[in-house]
């Protein structure tokens, strides 16, 4: 009786805690549909970098973490900025440069950061928020705190030096930082293959920073994984590196519409076979976690949310003028 | 100096203890404050100016980095983000080519491109200077990079007093700030009160009134354009000299009102002359003096060549007190 009991606790704990993750990538699909569509209606100024087809990598990370954890974000980093806590209103009306934007309208869509949720903020520059998340992981330790950092990078980081250089120093200073490496097997235009020599897994092993690979689109893989990660930062055990294979459905950003450097058919084998929502809807129907009224009846309040969301975004004002020299100097 | 100090509480320090001094006092006040770069702790940097702070406040907080500027840098603008307030260490200037992406598109951009949420108070101490011998890349005064990023500020002082009391405002400064020492001047002593004293960012100091000439000088050129002006006074003529002691923020009215009182003036500093500190300050002057010139406004600065190495090669790249003294008498019209 008392076993029956625990079970039907677990289980029910269990669906609400994967229930909560398809809401989550849902919401990032959704809102990135939006991004996509107020881009191409040109309501959305600047660049437009979709994370879809990538989103049990940011929910199955950002879930494990708590909300005072930091996390760096990339160009591409919707998806980890809502996946971390950031609501669907603000962020529309960062992306539209709107004064009730997560930063006043000043950063935009490649720039989100939200000190409430951990976020150090979304970063340009390619491997730039690298040295930021581990500087967080420092002070986390300095300052004799638990949280840990995450560092979300794409796999054309690899190219970049400062990755290593502040890998070796989190490896030497045992920092509470993982860095997470989306590879969604293309640097922009170029397939990583032509990038990327030898074995990506071996590259943080000689710094003594232990690495691991998971499925990328299953949420529960990611999740499991960087669950163990996050833990062990947490003891002090130091970095780890966790290699995300995933794809990224859309071009470099909205306006790479042809995409002629990849084949349709390498398109179409990932979105009917590997999508990360359909992945966790499968599972979720399997073990009896939820019905498909269940998830429909999500899908609909996630879409009536961020529909306001966009509202609210549209409607909002620009910053007054004299906001633009604010914020320079502290 | 426009400080006063009693005579009573002053000693005499050198610009590197002066500098140790505030770095010291500024960690045993803050907890949160911490330096780190190559060489810094057991051996006190190449240079001895922290000589001591490693076996007062440990090698958790005076850290020994890895050759690896960008890395160690660009960790110092997270933790500066998240709670700690880092000094970071870079020994040569010329250096700082490895770390121009952390401080130009990070710490420079975090504050306003968050819409105020985080901030960077950050130091990043180097140096400045040539004529040590070290050859191209080991010699160059490359401030004016820094003073160009909105967001950084940019920090020159050319004396112990002020390298004292400057470093102890850059490190409670909540901005990313760049502090600039000549590396010729480490053994330059100068008088510093015993009691604790802190100089705002942002203010000029006239190192010598004078009436006929104003020259603004910056860092180690301020010694230079005192022994000019020494040389100057013996034929009669009387020079201000004007130290701006942070680039970013300027000073402009004490430099505009020194310039609106001599009618002349002459922009010494030790970065290559072309596109730099004294193009800016000549622009001020132009722009907002200009109808108080008796003559066009006089820049110096380094050479446009690569430092070379050969010693005399070297002392022609950079001003000296004879060709400021020159320059000087050319603009006054004396024989």
């Amino acid at each position: 009786m008392t076993t029956a009991t625990q079970s039907t606790q677990s289980s029910s704990a269990t669906a609400k805690r994967w229930l909560h993750a398809y809401r989550q990538m849902v919401a990032i699909r959704l809102f990135e549909e939006q991004v996509n569509d107020l881009y191409t209606r040109a309501i959305m100024p600047g660049l437009a970098h979709l994370y879809i087809g990538e989103e049990a990598v940011a929910v199955g990370i950002c879930e494990a973490l708590r909300t005072d954890d930091y996390v760096t974000s990339t160009h591409r980093g919707h998806g980890h900025c809502l996946a971390k806590g950031a609501a669907p209103d603000r962020m529309f009306a960062e992306l539209l440069g709107k004064e009730a934007g997560y930063c006043k309208g000043k950063g935009g869509s490649m720039h989100i950061a939200d000190p409430a949720t951990g976020n150090l903020g979304a970063n340009a520059i390619v491997g730039g928020s690298a040295g930021i998340a581990t500087g967080a992981a420092f002070s986390a330790k300095n300052l004799g705190t638990d949280r840990v950092a995450v560092c979300f990078f794409g796999e054309g980081a690899l190219g970049q030096g400062v990755l290593y250089e502040v890998m070796n120093l989190a490896s030497l200073w045992k920092l509470p930082v993982i860095y997470v490496c989306e590879n969604n097997m293309y640097n922009e235009y170029t397939h990583f293959s032509e990038t990327t020599a030898g074995d990506i897994l071996t590259r943080p092993l000689g710094f003594g920073v232990p690495s691991s690979a998971v499925d990328g689109q299953d949420v529960r893989a990611v999740n499991a994984e960087a669950t163990n990660l996050i833990e062990r930062a947490r003891k002090g055990e130091g970095p780890s590196f966790l290699l995300c294979n995933t794809y990224r459905y859309r071009g470099h950003h909205v306006g790479d519409v042809n995409r002629e450097y990849r084949t349709k058919i390498e398109e179409q084998k990932w979105t009917a076979d590997r999508d990360p929502i359909a992945v966790l809807t499968n599972w979720l129907l399997a073990e009896k976690h939820a019905d498909s009224a269940q998830l429909e009846e999500i899908q609909k309040e996630v879409r009536t949310e961020i529909e306001a969301a966009v509202k609210f975004a549209l409607d909002a004002p620009y910053p007054k003028l004299d906001e633009v020299d604010q914020d320079v100097y502290a | 100096m426009t400080e006063t100090m009693t005579a009573a509480a002053q000693r005499e320090l050198t610009l590197g203890e002066a500098v140790r001094d505030a770095i010291a006092e500024e960690m045993r006040r803050d907890p949160t404050v911490f330096l780190m770069g190559e060489d810094v702790a057991e051996a006190g940097t190449p240079f001895k100016v922290l000589t001591g702070l490693a076996g007062e406040f440990g090698t958790n907080r005076i850290i020994d980095t890895p050759i690896s500027e960008a890395g160690f840098t660009g960790l110092g603008v997270g933790a500066a983000m998240t709670g700690m307030r880092p000094i970071v260490d870079i020994m040569f200037g010329d250096f700082v080519g490895l770390i121009m992406d952390q401080m130009v598109n990070q710490a420079a951009k975090v504050h306003y491109m968050s819409g105020g949420k985080w901030k960077v108070p950050m130091v990043l101490r180097t140096t400045l200077g040539a004529t040590r011998r070290s050859a191209a890349q080991h010699s160059q005064s490359l401030h004016a990079w820094f003073a160009h990023i909105p967001g950084l500020k940019v920090v020159m002082p050319s004396t112990p007093y002020d390298a004292k009391g400057l470093m102890k405002s850059a490190i409670r400064d909540d901005n990313p700030v760049v502090f600039y020492e000549d590396k010729m001047m480490f053994r330059f002593k100068g008088p510093v009160p015993t009691e604790e004293y802190t100089i705002p960012l942002g203010l000029a100091d006239i190192k010598r009134a004078g009436d006929d000439v104003t020259i603004v000088a910056t860092s180690s050129m301020v010694q230079v354009a005192l022994g000019a002006a020494k040389l100057l006074e013996e034929i009669g003529v009387s020079a201000e000299v004007v130290d701006p002691r942070t680039l970013w923020p300027l000073d402009e009215q004490t430099i505009l009102d020194s310039v609106k009182k001599t009618s002349r003036a002459i922009i010494v500093d030790e970065g290559y002359h072309h596109y730099g500190v004294t193009a800016e300050i000549a622009a001020l002057i132009a722009e907002k003096a200009f109808h108080y010139l008796d003559g066009p406004v006089k820049r110096m600065g380094a050479m446009h060549v690569p430092i070379p190495f050969s010693p005399p090669l070297e002392d022609a790249t950079v001003p000296s007190e004879k060709t400021v003294f020159e320059a000087a008498r050319a603009l006054c019209n004396r024989a």
